[in-house]
């Protein structure tokens, strides 16, 4: 049975992701991306982290696909460029490479033991204390640096897209003053 | 639930707090002040208290804070070199900002946080905060490359960084997700001990083939062969000062964290499967990386191609995974820092407003336009060749003589021979210094201004080229407690 799902979960993200890179309509795409991250959450659910699939549904389903259809909207791109043909020599080398890659990766997936990490989050952990708790607990020690750098990363991504969209305008008025 | 917080010992970390601090600094100081020069001076007192820190905790015991970074001898002389690397980028940047009003703090704070995450990259004991520290630095230099917002080609070469940067990081992190499910652990230590010979995991597909994965991530950072396509183009089109910090930067960063995973987490298991890969890898990235730069005819896309083959010189000291490679990596990464960033400087006070300037054409004569200039460039040019006296020679010396210790003089020669290739491009600037006429169009090209920071940059890189060649020990003491702990 959860087998039988997780295949079914698997495929559909999996088309779905497909469905993200070769739609011709942007919009569609970004339809097919909000699938994707959907799908994801499912898998989150099914591997007991719950907390962590509401907060895929919440974040990328809810805020980053918004976003993207924001962005579409604004760029007046829902069309894209128009791809005549997906059949080229060089997209057949690549998929030949991507197979290649895939079947080494795989082969080592299958041919050894996943061990993962022998963490905190067991049943009875989470039943007792919950899954906030949990993960919030690991947040604030094993993981602070980690997680204070995040910051860190955070305020360079913000001064960067506030540098390159500022200037942009600047610079466009300063083309207008000169036309 | 309670929580036990744990105590954090910050000391560890204390050079990345102080740079972090400075650049935030730098934000605040941008909003009050109309001078945005000060801005860039205050970005170097940051550097230097980062240094007198760095220097503090050099000598002394190895902190780790949770098993997540280290402040051992290792991480610290690399502070040491992307401090070199900092400063000198913000003193070009300083007069060529200026002339191109490209004067703004945003600059300086993303620069400081960009050596940053260099810094936390050679710190890191963590997979985790390897992969921050490099997000960190990538997001930064994706942006810094694009900064000229009137030129079209520096916006693509940010694009195209980017791009391709988010491409290697997702390879990155599929190689950590790999570990992880094989070993059980994102942490260097542990996957060490999990790879120790008494627990017979050393032949393991699954953490074999994420070091692989790993090793694609830093070959793109650190521009290896063979995923060095996006080097030309966004050297080329990035501002002349943000090249020279990127080239040198990311570079020594790239190689920080791999040296440091490879000797820590991997080493036997390395040697016995990966060695040969990476092994070829050096040798194809000199090879390409020389052969394509005879062919340009621009100087600063040569020096990109160039910066293609010191990376593989560099690798010739990562394979053979051995202290006497580590020692011979750092010297070079700090070598390269020095001369590196001298011939950018140049490169930066010939390039006009509108990006032209830089073909080799153009450095016709020089040296009866500017001799300091000539001189200054001409040395650089036979440092990055590997001449004596000059303290290339010495950084060559030292990878390649890693790799003839440890069996694999085959590497060294290979790497003799790109070193005489690569003498035709680097002499032929030299050439067309001192034994060409300038052409009627540089003659009327506007006059080279040296501006004072300019002057001061080629100074210290020209002093510390010609001095630590007659005399490196200072640098091989350094390079010394360059220990792991």
């Amino acid at each position: 049975m959860e087998q039988t799902l997780f295949l079914l979960i698997a495929a559909i993200s999996v088309i779905a992701a497909l469905g993200v890179v070769f739609n011709r309509n942007v919009v569609h795409s970004a339809l097919s991306l909000l699938v994707n991250f959907c799908a994801l959450a499912v898998l989150y659910f099914m591997l007991n982290a719950q907390f962590l699939g509401i907060a895929q549904i919440l974040v990328y389903a809810g805020a980053i696909v918004v976003l993207f259809l924001f962005v579409v909207m604004l760029l007046g791109a829902e069309l894209g460029e128009k791809v005549t043909s997906w059949l080229t020599v060089q997209n057949g080398v690549m998929a030949v490479l991507a197979v290649i890659l895939l079947t080494v990766i795989g082969t080592a997936v299958f041919e050894s033991v996943i061990q993962g990490a022998r963490g905190d989050f067991t049943p009875e952990a989470v039943q007792q204390y919950g899954q906030v708790q949990l993960v919030a607990s690991a947040l604030f020690t094993d993981y602070v640096l980690p997680f204070q750098l995040v910051a860190v990363l955070l305020s360079v991504g913000v001064i960067g897209v506030i540098w390159l969209a500022q200037r942009h305008q600047q610079s466009s008025a300063r083309r207008e003053f000169h036309d | 639930m309670p929580i036990e917080i744990p105590t954090l010992n910050v000391i560890a970390l204390a050079p990345q707090i102080v740079v972090v601090v400075t650049a935030l600094v730098v934000m605040a100081l941008d909003i009050s002040l109309t001078d945005k020069r000060v801005v860039g001076y205050v970005s170097l007192l940051g550097l230097a208290a980062a240094a007198v820190v760095t220097f503090a905790l050099l000598g002394g015991p190895a902190q780790a804070i949770q098993q997540m970074a280290v402040s051992d001898g290792y991480a610290l002389v690399l502070n040491l070199v992307f401090i070199v690397t900092a400063a000198l980028a913000i003193l070009v940047a300083l007069g060529y900002l200026d002339e191109r009003e490209l004067q703004h703090g945003e600059y300086y704070a993303l620069l400081l946080f960009s050596t940053a995450g260099m810094m936390l990259m050679a710190a890191a004991t963590d997979l985790i905060v390897v992969f921050m520290g490099l997000e960190i630095m990538s997001v930064a230099l994706y942006i810094l490359a694009a900064f000229n917002h009137r030129q079209v080609g520096s916006g693509e070469a940010g694009m195209k960084y980017f791009i391709l940067g988010a491409f290697a990081s997702a390879f990155f992190l599929y190689g950590v997700a790999l570990l992880y499910g094989a070993t059980g652990s994102t942490n260097l230590h542990a996957i060490g001990e999990w790879f120790s010979p008494d627990r017979g995991n050393l032949g393991d597909p699954l953490a074999l083939v994420g070091l692989g994965l790993l090793l694609i991530g830093f070959a793109f950072k650190v521009a290896a062969v063979p995923f060095q396509w996006w080097t030309p183009d966004v050297y080329h089109g990035a501002p002349t000062s943000v090249t020279a910090f990127m080239s040198v930067g990311a570079k020594a960063a790239g190689f920080a964290a791999l040296v440091r995973i490879l000797m820590v987490s991997f080493d036997q298991a390395f040697t016995l499967d990966w060695q040969l890969v990476l092994a070829v890898l050096a040798v194809l990235t000199m090879t390409v990386g020389n052969i394509a730069a005879l062919a340009q005819k621009d100087v600063k896309r040569m020096l990109a191609y160039s910066s293609v083959a010191h990376a593989g010189y560099i690798l010739v000291g990562v394979v053979p995974a051995t202290m006497t490679g580590v020692k011979g990596v750092l010297f070079y990464l700090m070598a390269y820092a020095f001369m590196n960033i001298g011939a950018f400087a140049v490169i930066a006070v010939l390039e006009h407003r509108d990006a032209i300037g830089t073909a080799l054409s153009d450095y016709a004569g020089l040296s009866t336009r500017k001799p300091f200039l000539a001189l200054a460039m001409a040395v650089f040019m036979f440092s990055l060749t590997g001449i004596p006296p000059f303290v290339g020679f010495w950084g060559k010396l030292y990878v390649f003589r890693a790799a003839v210790e440890a069996n694999m003089s085959w590497l060294a020669v290979v790497g003799v021979i790109n070193s005489a290739i690569s003498a035709f491009y680097y002499l032929s600037v030299v050439v067309q210094m001192y034994m060409r006429t300038p052409t009627d169009e540089t003659a009327a090209a506007p006059a080279l201004r040296l501006s004072g920071p300019v002057v001061v940059t080629l100074a210290l890189a020209l002093v510390a080229t010609v001095v630590l060649g007659l005399w490196p020990t200072p640098l091989v003491n350094l390079t010394a407690l360059g220990i792991f702990g």
